[in-house]
């Protein structure tokens, strides 16, 4: 049988990309196989692990529940994007190496994104807000108090600058 | 953990994705934000042949409460909703309701009218409906109806939606004047599955007696259950613990759920009525005074 295929172009961390993907191909897998960007992880590949969060124009969303060809004409950050470009780190990126926020990482580029953006939308949340904001992203390891410490911290640190 | 190959087509237009549906029927599946079609479909538990892609139709999405009614476009994703403050304050048992929806990136994608046209038993906004008394704009090639949320779910993830029509638009009455609400859920975690939750919407006269209490459960059955009719005694009096103790025993004996790996039947059939007592006391006092 023929595959499926359409032309895309789309926007990921300001670069552009035009490529031809099959329709079933998932934004997860295209953008860690077809873009070489594997800073993505994908965990359960159901929606449920929160590993493969990304910006889609701005907007915390799952990859692996979107269709690579459904991000045509769209613009998608991904962790690779969120340090500076001279290598500097994000407050929050800063923030979660100062606070123990990882032990084996598998999670951490999803929470990075969820978070980032939601500390974009809330300069000072409170522990319980950004539990709720968290509660999409499983991590098997730090048991989250130190994740919510490095956010609370990212916060403080963002609201001075 | 890959979708089955298939044929994906984005719709430029309503005219043009219910015309496509019209074509191919069964074999195509609309989607909408994909939040439960793609996990389906990921697990191949889902090989629809062609997906029609409506996330580009504009006319789709919104909010609109200018008339006597608030209609919602199908393609309104649980994110704009949360955001309407407006929609939020006349609608407060929705507002209440939405935290419980899975997780913010999930709220981002997901739509009302995905929701409502998987009908998902243990989904929050079916049982709502029914609560609210919505009447859901359905639309095929050449053909409009409505459909009353009562007539609107069938079953287990099964609507009176036919092969060649979508789920356009939700229309919700406006409230009654004095009526307080409360939307309440028990789930093993935080955004998931209900194990039982209850919508209740309550309203009173001039001397604080019920005049009109909707009680709606999601979880607890195939399809959302309305069992106001187990509230029915209420009516004429005013709100009382052992009142509310007694329609929490009607509710216990009128449903009948099925039990799953997180819970048994018994415990659900528990949890409805705690949640029915405390649901019914929290809509009552909230009208009472007055948010």
């Amino acid at each position: 049988m023929d595959t499926d295929d359409h032309d895309i172009t789309l926007s990921v961390n300001g670069v552009r990309y035009t490529r031809r993907v099959e329709s079933r191909l998932l934004l997860s897998d295209f953008i860690r196989h077809d873009l070489a960007l594997a800073g993505t992880h994908v965990g359960c590949e159901h929606g449920v692990c929160g590993a493969c969060t990304i910006l889609l124009d701005g907007v915390p969303v799952r990859s692996c529940l979107m269709l690579a060809v459904q991000a045509n004409n769209h613009e998608i950050s991904t962790v690779e994007g969120l340090a500076d470009k001279d290598g500097t780190y994000h407050p929050l990126q800063q923030a979660m190496h100062d606070h123990h926020g990882l032990q084996c990482g598998y999670c951490t580029p999803g929470i990075l994104m969820t978070m980032s953006a939601f500390l974009d939308e809330n300069a000072a949340p409170g522990e319980d807000d950004i539990r709720e904001a968290l509660s999409g992203n499983l991590c098997r390891c730090t048991g989250y108090q130190n994740i919510v410490d490095a956010v609370m911290a990212a916060a403080l640190q963002m609201r001075g600058r | 953990m890959k979708p089955a190959a298939f044929k994906y087509i984005a719709a430029s237009s309503l005219e043009h994705a219910l015309a496509l549906k019209a074509e191919h029927g069964d074999e195509a599946k609309f989607l909408a934000g994909g939040q439960s079609l793609l996990p389906t479909m990921n697990f191949r538990l889902a090989r629809p042949g062609i997906l029609i892609d409506i996330n580009g139709i504009e006319a789709l999405a919104g909010i609109d409460p200018s008339g006597g009614t608030t209609r919602i476009g199908a393609l309104t994703r649980y994110r704009a909703l949360q955001r309407d403050l407006r929609f939020a304050k006349s609608f407060p048992v929705i507002a209440e309701a939405l935290p419980h929806i899975a997780h913010p990136q999930i709220r981002n994608r997901g739509t009302i009218g995905g929701n409502l046209a998987h009908a998902d038993p243990a989904s929050e906004l079916p049982a709502i409906m029914l609560a609210l008394r919505a009447r859901m704009r359905v639309q095929s090639a050449g053909h409009e109806r409505w459909v009353e949320a009562s007539d609107f779910f069938v079953g287990g993830l099964t609507t009176d939606l036919q092969p060649e029509e979508m789920l356009v638009e939700i229309e919700l009455p406006p409230a009654n004047p004095r009526t307080g609400s409360c939307f309440m859920e028990i789930a093993r975690r935080r955004g998931d599955f209900a194990i039982a939750g209850v919508a209740t919407l309550i309203t009173l006269d001039d001397r604080d007696q019920c005049s009109d209490v909707r009680l709606t459960f999601c979880g607890v059955g195939e399809a959302p259950v309305d069992a106001s009719v187990a509230a029915s005694g209420l009516i004429g009096h005013q709100m009382t613990e052992q009142a509310a103790c007694d329609v929490a025993a009607a509710v216990q004996s009128m449903i009948d759920p099925g039990g799953n790996v997180h819970t048994t039947v018994d415990y659900q059939r528990h949890v409805a009525g705690v949640l029915t007592e405390r649901a019914l006391l929290t809509a009552y006092q909230r009208v009472r005074h007055g948010h």
